[in-house]
């Protein structure tokens, strides 16, 4: 095997090394500095696996040397290898930007463990993402979970605490249905690879112990990413977990959630099973919109923009379930879009929250007053990545909506279009609300602030520039989303060519 | 049939615990519960009538199927770790608030809450 | 009659709000619980279960109720939501059982597809006759490997969250249980038995129930009995906590090492038969070294853990 073949263990093992190394240093710089090469590492590589996919097809990598189904199999198609650009890229640009944010949010003895932390996070997501084999997503889902507990629970406020606990039940009641859902598919089929899966289920999926399966399975990840009414942890979590925490786990945690159920509906049950047969893509519309416009609403009435941030990223993913939930080329492209979109949004928005707390120690909104001109550079990111959240034309909000939009009129389903754009004009309230602060508000006395350290404001800005960049050019962000879900959808492969609408 | 029935009366009775309880200890106990009872069910599947211990041994034909088991070594390791963070969670939660009693805590927070919202 | 027991015990752990007891109901609950998978002759898992379950996780709450407090306040809580959501589950799960293959069926999915190759074939094709370890240690070592790094996750985790307090009541040389000759000298040779099992198990898991996992627990509990005994501080003497940090990296470095090992040889990540003159030896050779490392990482986590639930001092008794 040559050194390229290794490429897909090498994203998972760079990380899963520099952990237990980095938790060795005493000092927090220079476990932040190998956790950085080691982020940056795993980026790069995951580029490369990228180009690898699109040009040979789908990768695979045995694990032992074990032919699956006996060994466990690493896969990355197009949709995974995707996600997992995705995961490494915020994970590498957090880290560049988090040195100071977590060197003021911790003190000094715990900040090696928690870079090492950091990494096992990170590691959890990413082996999450490739892995082809059902119960080994288990496993790393667990090494994530635990992870982002404690990363969580690192919060300055107590809050954090009780935020994180209530994660930890959540999370572990969301692990143990997908247990139990693995469990019934194992029973029906003898078999955990995903691909073994997908061929044998046919013959048994018209039995209770499978359907029982599935909604385990659904409510599981459900509770994983998030899906409204299964979004309870979520916004406290955000709200008061450290800042780089923040940042990394809204722009990746519930993205990957997303897509291990997607992979699950699409790749295991197969469509018609799971979109076709069952009324879930109603119940999936439902929810995302009930997710759309409650989370909107109440994001406009918080006054921690955190807090306010994070209900808008259960919105977000309300968004995406809408486009499951469609159940169509178009709609499926448009949700796996977003998530590609959403990620480069709230990466952008919580990092620049993030160098806000680092100048003035809070993101209350009220002290947001007056921010348009003392940190110029760190608003004018906050107001461009907010326009994208709004779906404003020229971001990558906007290409995600309009054809989420041209999803739902493809099906002559112009309500949901309506209701779509009345959650964007909840979106601007709310941005507006921040903004208005920034650029209108007197500023409070007593609150000193300056303009963020450079390095923080560069990975702010890469991301502010490609939310810009992936507003004009489409193809590449809409052409991957489209070939991963043809891939995911053999039969749809066909409406490909007609569905090529650019805005 | 019997172990199946009873996992699954296990996992409720978990389950419920960890839902329905206050006290973050006891909820981590429920999950514990929760999570055991799980082990019952896959570790049934694995039973083959007549087999004998997965472990070659001269005479025996028929083996217990090992990958549930293997299965379950991991979750096992699995559950001991989250029951510890929760554990370690709840500790914390004990110093900052003084309650493991999850109605104190919310109390607590809502009464900070309150604090900010009508002004810093 | 073992099925009802446990049934029982669920039961009346929910209803007592003396929180050790319930612990202690937790705590027959998994011993029962593994002397079922006994039954069904799951051996590394019983065994795993009764360390685990009946052993760490009980001292865990044991510990955390020294910390917090003993009785759980009364309830003021409406069960009617929790009772419901608990009865669409139990509905939901038996609604999936009806359809499950019989108990014990050997044509069932499960026996047919993936494990008649692990039943048949790893005794020669990894030459391990405990078929677990095969499946755990190669076929499946993947996981396995996933499964230290959770282990190894929660110390992390547990380390951020209490970190390793140590107080003025831990002085050296102060005794914890009492400064009695006999059993010093009793404790002592015991823990010489018990780390000779520990080091058994961990050797003959390729023949018997064992492996790394559970001697790593074992080892664990031998130095937490040194720590009952003669108190923390010596104990800590003995095996310094910046120290059992390294063994657990170490312990990952020796198992994702052999791992990586079979990658310079050209082979795929944790393919052992790369190691060995021939395939089988490889196997063996690895399947050695990784459990080896497992054991290293949980006794080391497993004892960090302990120190830092042991180290904390009540809210109360903090000046």
């Amino acid at each position: 095997m040559s050194f390229s073949d290794h490429f897909p263990v090498l994203v998972v093992l760079i990380p899963l090394l520099a952990a237990p190394l980095a938790s060795l240093f005493t000092k927090g710089r220079a476990a932040w500095a190998l956790a950085l090469a080691a982020t940056w590492a795993s980026f790069l590589i995951s580029c490369l696996l990228l180009k690898q996919v699109l040009t040979t097809g789908t990768v695979r990598y045995y694990m032992g040397g074990w032919k699956p189904p006996w060994g466990i199999e690493y896969r990355v198609d197009v949709l995974g290898g995707f996600v997992l650009l995705i995961v490494t890229a915020i994970a590498a640009l957090v880290l560049t930007f988090g040195r100071r944010s977590i060197k003021s949010d911790l003190p000094e003895g715990r900040r090696s463990i928690f870079y090492a932390a950091f990494l096992l996070c990170f590691t959890g997501l990413a082996g999450m993402t490739i892995t082809g084999d059902a119960f080994n997503v288990f496993v790393f889902l667990e090494i994530s979970s635990l992870s982002s507990y404690a990363l969580i629970s690192m919060g300055r406020d107590r809050r954090a605490l009780n935020a994180a606990f209530q994660y930890l039940i959540m999370g572990s009641i969301g692990a143990t249905f997908i247990l139990i859902g693995i469990g019934f598919l194992y029973m029906m089929t003898g078999t955990l690879n995903m691909d073994d899966l997908a061929q044998r289920l046919p013959a048994v999926s018209d039995t209770n112990t499978i359907r029982a399966g599935f909604a385990f399975l659904t409510v599981g990840f459900g509770l994983k990413l998030a899906l409204f009414p299964l979004h309870l942890w979520l916004p406290n979590a955000y709200a008061y977990a450290p800042s780089a925490v923040s940042a990394f786990l809204a722009a990746t945690a519930t993205k990957v959630a997303i897509y291990s159920l997607l992979r699950f509906l699409l790749g295991i049950f197969g469509f018609g099973f799971a979109l076709g047969a069952m009324p879930f893509d109603m119940i999936l519309i439902g929810l995302g919109l009930a997710a759309i416009l409650s989370a909107s609403l109440v994001a406009v009435f918080q006054k921690n923009v955190k807090r306010m941030l994070a209900y808008s990223s259960v919105a977000q993913v309300g968004y995406i379930a809408l486009g499951i939930g469609l159940a169509s080329q178009t709609g499926l492209s448009a949700a796996v879009l977003h998530l590609f979109n959403h990620a480069m949004m709230k990466g952008a928005l919580f990092m620049a929250l993030g160098a806000i707390a680092f100048r003035i120690g809070s993101s209350r909104i009220e002290n947001l007053a007056g921010l348009g001109k003392r940190m110029p550079f760190t608003m004018a990111a906050i107001a461009i990545a907010g326009l994208s959240l709004i779906g404003i034309p020229g971001t990558a909000g906007f290409v995600s909506k309009w054809f989420l939009v041209l999803g739902t009129l493809e099906q002559g389903l112009w309500p949901l279009a309506a209701l779509i754009l009345f959650g964007s004009f909840l979106a601007l309230i709310y941005v507006g609300r921040i903004l208005e602060a920034a650029y209108f508000g007197t500023p409070k006395d007593g609150i000193e602030a300056r303009e963020a350290p450079i390095g923080m404001l560069i990975p702010i800005w890469i991301l502010v520039i490609a939310n810009i960049y992936f507003g004009l050019h489409t193809d590449f962000s809409y052409g991957l989303a489209e070939r991963a879900v043809a891939d995911l959808l053999p039969a749809a492969r066909a409406t490909v060519d007609a569905a090529e609408v650019m805005p | 049939m019997y172990n199946y029935w009873l996992a699954v009366f296990l996992m409720m009775a978990g389950f419920y615990v960890v839902i329905a309880q206050g006290n973050l200890v006891k909820k981590i106990i429920g999950l514990g519960m929760f999570q055991t009872s799980v082990f019952i069910l896959y570790v049934s599947m694995g039973k083959v009538e007549g087999g004998s211990a997965p472990i070659v041994t001269e005479g025996v034909e028929v083996y217990s199927n090992p990958v549930p088991h293997v299965l379950m070594l991991t979750a096992i390791v699995v559950g001991v770790a989250t029951t510890a963070v929760g554990l370690s969670l709840a500790v914390r939660i004990n110093e900052a608030y003084g309650s493991v009693e999850e109605d104190d805590i919310q109390e607590l927070d809502d009464e900070l809450d309150k604090i900010q919202e009508s002004g810093l | 009659m073992l099925l009802t027991c446990l049934a029982i015990t669920a039961l009346v752990a929910i209803r007592r709000n003396d929180l050790f007891a319930v612990v202690m109901l937790f705590g027959i609950y998994s011993f029962l619980t593994a002397v079922l998978f006994m039954n069904l002759h799951a051996v590394d898992v019983a065994f795993t279960e009764a360390a685990v379950g009946a052993g760490i996780s009980t001292v865990l709450m044991l510990s955390t109720l020294r910390l917090t407090k003993r009785y759980e306040a009364a309830r003021r809580r409406n069960p009617i939501l929790p009772l419901l959501v608990v009865g669409v589950t139990g509905a939901a799960l038996v609604y999936g059982m009806l359809d499950a293959p019989r108990f014990g069926d050997p044509m069932a999915p499960v026996h047919q597809h993936m494990a008649p190759r692990f039943v048949q074939e790893s005794p020669t094709e990894v030459g391990v006759p405990n078929m677990v370890t095969s499946v755990l240690a190669s076929y499946r070592g993947y996981d396995t490997l996933g499964e230290v790094m959770v282990i190894f996750t929660a110390g992390l985790a547990v380390l951020l969250l209490l970190g390793i307090r140590e107080g003025q009541n831990h002085r050296l040389g102060r005794l914890a249980i009492g400064d009695t000759l006999v059993l010093r000298v009793v404790v002592k040779v015991l823990i010489a038995f018990i780390m000779l099992y520990a080091l058994y198990v961990q050797f003959h898991g390729d023949f018997g129930a064992g492996g790394g996992f559970q001697a790593g627990v074992i080892f664990a509990t031998a130095f937490v009995i040194y720590d009952l005994i003669f108190g923390e501080a010596d104990a800590r003497r003995v095996m310094p906590t910046h120290w059992l940090g390294r063994l657990a990296a170490m312990g990952i470095f020796l198992y994702a090492g052999t791992g990586v090992a079979s990658m310079f040889l050209g082979h795929a990540f944790l393919d052992y038969s790369a190691l060995g003159h021939d395939p089988v030896h490889g196997q063996h050779l690895g399947i050695l070294l990784i459990e080896l490392g497992v054991g290293i990482t949980v006794f080391a986590v497993i004892l960090t853990i302990f120190h830092a639930f042991s180290g904390m001092r009540r809210p109360d008794q903090v000046s």
